[in-house]
């Protein structure tokens, strides 16, 4: 029972910190897909005095992902009736070119300002409108929340890692009669401390199950991703293959690593 | 003839400032058997402390095997440990491990196979008699049982030399006479050096032996 306790509290310190880093991915997950939508909504408008085609425009930022022009006709068709044909033919001719330019990221207020002015060098580049004051409110809440909670998932793996270390010397304090007859016979210290090792990387893949289910089960469930799809974004909160994957190898080299700490600096207090 | 242990002033001390043996001079011949005895409190476990580096000589040279112990680093120390067997007062099992795992632990440390280890327990488990016990715990068997387990573990990987603390201190009888005819077959037949820590010397000694004996601080050879 107090071998129980003991894996139980080591797993859900492990445990916790994997669920701050799950936490974490999820919500970068989560701002990259509201980034690409409103990458995908987003748009530079330029007015030029010449026809610029797809490839010059890629060629003067690495940003531009593509451009279309936008067509006058439409315009020029409502002003039939009010000018004759002769003026409407030399408006047509003297009317700028506008173009739509959609960029492959959603871009920052100074990457659009920076934008405005690369495409204002071009002498033929008559305007350009970046639209930065309307740049997203909720993204910038967005990736202030994103920032707390990386914050408090370093804080989080920092407390519990302490916990962690103070749990593995119990064990070891626990195994230390067993520890030190093995000694007696010549034992190498890794030889000494398999039992903890074996422990650490036991309680490192339960972790890594229990986080797995659970985030399965949030993801499949989907009462969080049906909230995300009401404001447009559409997203996987948990990656069975990779976030497991990723998951499992954070649990072993946090359990792993703190084991051969007490295991290199065995405790002075005993 | 090879010297097992060789010890030149040698001086040990229990606690920091308590000197137990004093300049201290004797070796021990390989293959022999030898009996330390003294009163209690006289240095006889101290001294096979230093035999095998759990107590670091205070002042001058001891030499174990070969090796020696003066500031001898950890990897030293355990190569020198994976060839000396040791039988303690206390026993000092594994609780959480089977007989049979027990008597196997230098094996696994020497790193053997499991076949060769596996041959090997059951050899000497039957040699101690406790085959029908292999797969039971320490502290489900009697004193007497678990010293003759320890006895078996000490010899399980031919140690080149065996050291004993008042091996059968709290022993019936019939588990004395266990150890005792082990320890003279180890050192007739293998020609293992056997040093062991004693208060009584057992009358029925088969082989030729040596006897040291300590008093206030000094080893003297008792003809």
């Amino acid at each position: 029972m107090k071998s129980l306790k003991n894996h139980i509290s080591l797993i859900i310190a492990l445990f916790t910190v994997l669920a701050s880093v799950q936490i974490y991915v999820a919500v970068d997950r989560t701002i990259a897909a509201y980034e690409t939508r409103l990458k995908d909504d987003y748009s530079v408008i330029v007015v030029a005095n010449k026809a610029f085609t797809a490839e010059e425009f890629k060629s003067m930022s690495s940003m531009i992902e593509r451009s279309e022009s936008i067509s006058t006709t439409q315009v020029l068709d409502r002003l039939k009736g009010e000018m004759s044909q002769k003026n409407l033919e030399l408006l047509r001719l003297t009317l700028p070119k506008f173009y739509r330019i959609y960029l492959n990221r959603y871009p920052s207020p100074k990457e659009i300002n920076n934008l405005q002015h690369l495409l204002q060098r071009n002498p033929s580049v008559e305007r350009v409108e970046g639209f930065a004051q309307t740049h997203d409110t909720i993204y910038k809440l967005m990736l202030l929340f994103k920032n707390v909670v990386q914050i408090f998932s370093i804080a989080i793996a920092a407390v519990t890692s302490m916990l962690i270390l103070k749990e593995m010397r119990l064990w070891q304090f626990q195994h230390a009669e067993r520890m030190s007859i093995m000694a007696l016979f010549g034992a190498p210290v890794w030889l000494r401390s398999a039992v903890l090792f074996r422990l650490a990387i036991v309680d490192a893949i339960i972790a890594t199950i229990i986080l797995s289910f659970s985030f399965f089960l949030i993801d499949y469930y989907g009462f969080l991703i049906a909230q995300l799809k009401a404001i447009g974004i559409s997203v996987q909160l948990f990656d069975f293959v990779n976030d497991a994957l990723r998951s499992l190898v954070i649990a072993l080299g946090i359990s792993i690593t703190l084991t051969f700490m007490i295991v290199i600096f065995p405790n002075e207090e005993k | 003839m090879d010297k097992v242990i060789i010890a030149q002033n040698l001086s040990l001390s229990y606690k920091e400032f308590e000197t137990i043996i004093s300049k201290a001079t004797f070796s021990i011949d390989a293959g022999s058997f030898v009996f330390i005895t003294g009163a209690s409190g006289s240095g006889k476990s101290t001294l096979l402390k230093s035999l095998y580096g759990a107590i670091e000589p205070k002042q001058g040279q001891l030499t174990v095997g070969g090796v020696k112990m003066n500031r001898i680093s950890t990897s030293k120390l355990n190569f020198l440990r994976r060839h000396i067997g040791i039988v303690f007062q206390d026993y000092k099992l594994i609780k959480e491990w089977t007989i049979e795992k027990n008597v196997m632990l230098p094996l696994i440390i020497s790193g053997y196979t499991s076949d060769v280890s596996g041959t090997q327990v059951q050899k000497l488990l039957g040699h101690v008699k406790l085959i029908h016990q292999a797969g039971k715990y320490p502290l489900e068997l009697s004193g007497g049982e678990q010293q003759r387990v320890a006895m078996a573990r000490a010899l399980a990987h031919n140690p080149i030399l065996i050291l004993a603390d008042e091996p059968t201190g709290n022993l019936d009888e019939y588990s004395s006479s266990v150890i005792w005819s082990l320890l003279e077959g180890a050192n007739s037949q293998l020609k293992t050096t056997v040093v062991v820590v004693t208060h009584h010397i057992p009358e029925t000694l088969n082989v030729p032996y040596k006897h040291f004996h300590i008093d206030a601080g000094n080893i003297n050879e008792i003809a």
